[in-house]
Order: structure tokens, then sequence, then C-alpha cells
């Protein structure tokens, strides 16, 4: 048998024994993509629903004063709450969203035709205040324009007039499209599942295995390292293929139990789906395997290429925060850079935008160019002298 | 046979083996003796070709390991002093594994695993994990694994370190077994009596050179001590290192 072949098979089946490498490569590393992505998902649409379409429980101050307004709200959907005694307290410690309060003058302000006022008291830096606060004020701002508009005619004239500007909206983007920021993390589950996946190998291949003094005998036998690196290699990478697998499947799975369309988005995670994200994602399994050896053949101990590959993982989520908070227009040449063609790719393929062959090519080839230069580097470290003596 | 010529390695400053030059014959056990730190260690690495000399020549089987390092690592059978077996594997695995990598079929492979097991009498522990092995079981496997390819020549470095006296007597008659089969024997080690009653040759390394190279009767003789301690404290110029 091949020399190669030998050490890849034997590389996989030694860490198939071992609990701490199978949990991270195949439990750990491909399931907390999908599982973030439903339990986040799940948690927000429950809690845009609920505020959205449940009806709105609000504490009015000073119901009495505005008795015709409470009536409208109530139509719509308002549900008054009594008045609290400090409503500025309430709303900083969260016991309530939004507060409304109508002042005492708001009767005789509405009579003279003067401007009425209406506070809303809420904290815009919380999530769960936005939306009913959101929701009060339109419905206050109907009944002002229903108001305003009953007073025109009341006086003669039309209510276009004071309506000189008519905004016709055309959103031109698709359920998917709006789940954009949202799904501008997931690609990086995609990439942490490939690093992860080889990550314990790749130490216990060639940190471990100084640390336990088995890389001098090994490197006694009539085979160049260069052949024993390549069948480590191996084994590293069907590590990790395994995980990001598995990490397709998972959000494919995830895909058809998300209550995606109640809050107007849509997955098309099928097999389409699988098999193009698995092939984007090639050229990063061979990439992190031969960085991940690279950093692991310079640490001198076990835990030191632990700790140095933990710093390294950091390194992936660039792209992703680059395109989640940055308004970058993807561009073909990007899929050349690796990382950040995966993260573009991956996020259309999520939006359900059909990433081109060319485009895919084009990962591919950058992506395995890269791997194989890193990899004659890694291949001259594992040459020297330094690297079979432990002690 | 092995042969080596003027062999210089330096680590920085530190000179480890400055101008080794011994020869190791078939059928006859070399021993390599010196304290600790006397740089018995470093010439086999170079032997084995795991370290480049800095300058000097090694010859095993007239194969200049320089020049063809993957030729002569397949004619030598190699105990190192980092035992290393895999402990996530079973011995038989260990023994398997570098069988394979030495390109033995598979048949082959089980004759000869067969031949060093009943030989280094370890069928009790073929089909354990190497995990929690004593230090005389991890011996007894690293050896197995060491000469599953049928070597002409084997190197040993200080093969009895940490065995207990059974272990010890059995890796002894094991060596006497290699030395009837016509191979070629080196071994290194710091203890007096055991070179004394296995070699035929004995070469004295203190400081990295070679300060002795003779058999036991002739040391004897060079130094005029009756006694080998005597002889070999004499010649490595004080006691600091060796073990009786």
């Amino acid at each position: 048998m091949n020399a190669t072949l030998t050490v890849w098979l034997k590389e996989v089946r030694e860490n198939l024994r071992d609990k701490r490498t199978v949990f991270s490569a195949l439990i750990y590393g491909p399931l907390i993509g999908p599982v973030m992505f439903v339990v986040l998902m799940n948690v927000l649409v429950g809690h845009e629903m609920k505020k959205a379409e449940g009806p709105l429980k609000v504490p009015v101050i000073g119901a009495a004063h505005a008795p015709n307004l409470i009536g409208a709200l109530k139509q719509w959907g308002l549900v008054p709450q009594p008045p609290i005694a400090d409503p500025d307290k309430a709303v900083r410690d969260r016991d309530a969203d939004v507060v409304m309060r109508i002042p005492a003058d708001y009767g005789k302000a509405w009579s003279s035709g003067k401007p009425a006022q209406v506070d809303l008291i809420f904290d815009a830096s919380q999530q769960g205040s936005n939306t009913p606060a959101k929701r009060l004020e339109t419905m206050l701002e109907r009944y002002g324009r229903e108001q305003g508009a009953l007073r025109l005619l009341a006086r003669g004239l039309s209510p276009s007039v004071a309506a000189p500007l008519v905004i016709s909206k055309r959103d031109q983007s698709t359920p998917q499209s709006r789940a954009g920021m949202f799904l501008s993390f997931l690609p990086y589950f995609f990439v942490i599942a490939v690093y992860i996946g080889g990550m314990y190998l790749a130490i216990d291949l060639t940190a471990g295995e100084r640390e336990r003094q088995s890389l001098e005998p090994l490197f006694a036998n009539p085979v160049a390292r260069w052949r024993v690196l390549v069948g480590k290699l191996g084994a590293i990478c069907s590590f990790s293929l395994a995980s990001l697998v598995l990490t397709a499947i998972g959000f494919s799975v995830a895909g058809h139990v998300m209550p995606a369309e109640k809050l107007g988005m849509a997955f098309d995670l099928g097999p389409g789906f699988i098999v193009d994200a698995i092939l984007l994602e090639l050229p990063l399994i061979a990439l992190f395997a031969v960085l991940e050896t690279l950093v692991a053949a310079f640490a001198k101990s076990y835990r030191e290429a632990q700790t140095y590959l933990g710093f390294l993982m950091i390194i992936p989520i660039v792209p992703s925060m680059l395109m989640g908070f940055l308004p970058v227009k993807p561009a073909h040449w990007m899929y050349a850079i690796p990382l950040l063609g995966q993260q573009i790719g991956i996020s259309d393929l999520l939006r359900g935008t059909p990433v081109s062959a060319g485009d895919i090519g084009i990962a591919l080839v950058f992506g395995f160019a890269l791997a194989f230069l890193i990899g004659l580097g890694t291949a001259v470290v594992y040459r020297s002298e330094r690297l079979a003596i432990s002690a | 046979m092995i042969e080596v010529k003027d062999l210089h390695k330096a680590f920085g400053a530190v000179k480890a083996v400055d101008g080794v030059t011994f020869t190791a014959r078939d059928g006859e056990i070399t021993g390599l003796l010196g304290p600790n730190g006397a740089g018995k260690t470093t010439t086999l690495r170079m032997l084995y070709t795991l370290m480049e000399p800095d300058s000097g020549q090694v010859l095993v089987d007239g194969i200049d390991a320089a020049a063809d390092p993957i030729a002569v690592r397949r004619r030598l059978g190699v105990l190192p002093d980092a035992r290393g077996l895999y402990k996530r594997l079973t011995a038989r695995e260990n023994i398997e594994y570098f069988a394979r990598l030495h390109g033995i079929e598979t048949q082959l492979m089980h004759k000869r695993r067969e031949n060093l097991v009943d030989a280094l009498e370890m069928h009790d522990i073929l089909d354990r994990r190497t995990e929690g092995f004593s230090q005389g079981q991890r011996v007894k496997t690293a050896i197995a694994r060491a000469l599953v390819h049928d070597p002409k020549n084997v190197i040993l470095d200080e093969p009895t370190n940490g065995l207990d006296v059974m272990a010890t007597r059995g890796l002894r008659a094991f060596m006497r077994n290699l030395k009837a089969e016509g191979r070629c024997v080196l071994f290194s080690s710091h203890i007096m009596q055991e070179v004394a009653m296995l070699c035929d040759r004995i070469v004295v390394i203190a400081s990295g050179r070679v300060v002795a190279d003779e058999s036991p009767d002739a040391l004897r003789a060079q130094t005029g001590e009756a006694n080998l301690e005597d002889a070999f404290v004499k010649l490595i110029g004080s006691e600091e290192g060796l073990a009786a």
C-alpha cells in the first residue's frame, strides 16, 4: 500500500477513537451554525409576531382627557392599561415598552384648533420598545390625518389641499434579500465548521505527535516527509469535509423547519444549495488544513498550538463583519479572495440568488492555488530537523 | 555494517558531536558507552538520518546516508530515545502501521509480526491499546515495530532504560539473538556492566569525542586497569554521568 494512503488511514482511524476530536469535528462544528440559525429565527419571529399583530397593551396616563382619541385607537388594536406613576422610570427599567401620556390641556388645545400634544415615552435603544412605539405613532398619525381632513371639509376645503405630495413606494427587495443583515453572519458558520472540523486533527498530527515523541520513530521509516505530510493533510481534510457536509445538510434541514415565511422571508435550501455550498467551501478545507498544520508545526506543544489556532479562528469573521456593516457591492473578482468569496457566495445562496459556475470556478482555482503555495511552505517546515525532535 | 567517519554536529556554540569515528560490524554487538550528555543520542540520530551532520559521513551497508537517506532508513531498524507509541492504537496496529510504511505485503507482515511477538513474548498485550503500557511493554512494542521489516542493521538508543530486571534480561537475550542471526547491532548505554556483558566492541564517547574503540579485553589492557569500571572512569576522566 502507498505510504501516503497508509498515513491517511491510520490518522483517520486513530482520531476516530478520540472523543474530543470526533465531538468537535462531527458534532459541535457542524451543528452550531444550523442550531443558532433556527434558534435566532424562532426568537426573532416570535418576538416580531407578538409585537406586530397582537393587541397593543400600553399604559395610558390621562385617558379621560381624550375619550375620542382613545376610542379610535381602541378600534385599531390599542388596549389601554391603567396609568403608572413614574413612566420615565418604568420605561428605563423595562417594566413598560412604551407609555402614552395625554396632558390635561389636551382638550382645551383640541377645541381651540391648536395642535394638541400627546407624549410617547419609550427607549429607542431597546429592541422591544421600537416596534410598539412605532405602531402607536402610526396610529396617532392616522388619527391626526383623519381629523385634519374632517376639519378641512368642515371649512369647505378639499383635504388634498393639505396633501400636496403623495409618496408611492415601490420596494424592489425580495423576501430573502430583506433578511440580508440577518443572513450576513450565517456564512461564518460554514467557515467555522471547516475550521473546527480539522483543527484538533491538525494539532494532534503535528504538535501532538511531537509532544508524544512519536514523530521521531515515524521519520525513521523509509518514507519521504512530504509523503507523510500529504497523508496527514488528507486526514485533516477528511474530517473537515465531513464537518462541512454535515453543516450544509444541517442548514438545509433547518431551512425546512423555520417559520421564515412569517417574517416575509423564504429560504430555498434544497439539494442544489447543499452542492453549491460544499463546492464553494472546498478550497477552504485545503487552505485551513495546510494553515493549521503550519501553525501547529511551529508550536512546541499541543497546548501552544491550541492557543495559536484559537486566535486564528477570529480571522474568518472579518469578511462577515465587513459584509454585515458595510454596504459592499459584490463583484466577480471577490470570488478570487478566499473567505470573501465564500462569504458572498453563501450569502447569495441563502438569499436564493444562484451563484454562477464561473464564480464557483474562480473560488476553487484561487483557493486551491493559495492552499498549494502555503502547503509548499508547510512542507519546507516539515523538513526541518527541529520538527521531529521533541526533547 | 555501519561506518561512521568523523561526524560533527553543533547546536549553536555547543559542539554535541565533535569528530566521532567508528565501525559497527555485522554479527557483532557494538556498544556506544558514554555519560549522559556525551553525544550518544545525537550521533545515533545522524545515523538514522533524522539529523544532518555538519560534516563527516555515515555509510550503512556502503550507502551514503547523505546521498540516499531513504535507502539507508530501509536497511535500519531504529529504536529511538523517544519510544513514541500511538496510544490510541493497539500494539498490533502500531506494528502493522510501520510495516505498511515499509511497503511490506500483508502476508509477509503477519508472518514477521508473529515471529517478533514470539521472540519478545508479547502475546498478552498484542491487542491492547498501548495507553497505560508499562515501560517494558512499551519498549517491546517499539522494538517489534522497529524490526518488522527485518533490517540487517539495528540501532537501539538506551534500550534497557527504565526496565526492571526481568525485562532487561529478556531484552539482552533478544539482542544476542539478533547478533546470532548475523545482524549488525549498535546500541547506546550509560550502564557499564551491560555494555561489558553484551558487546563485542565498545566505543566510549565523552564530550562528543571517541576516547576508546576496543574489545572489552583490549580496553582493560589499554588502560592497565583490571576492572572495567575503573577503565571507563580513567578513559572518561570523571565518574559523572555513569551508572555501574
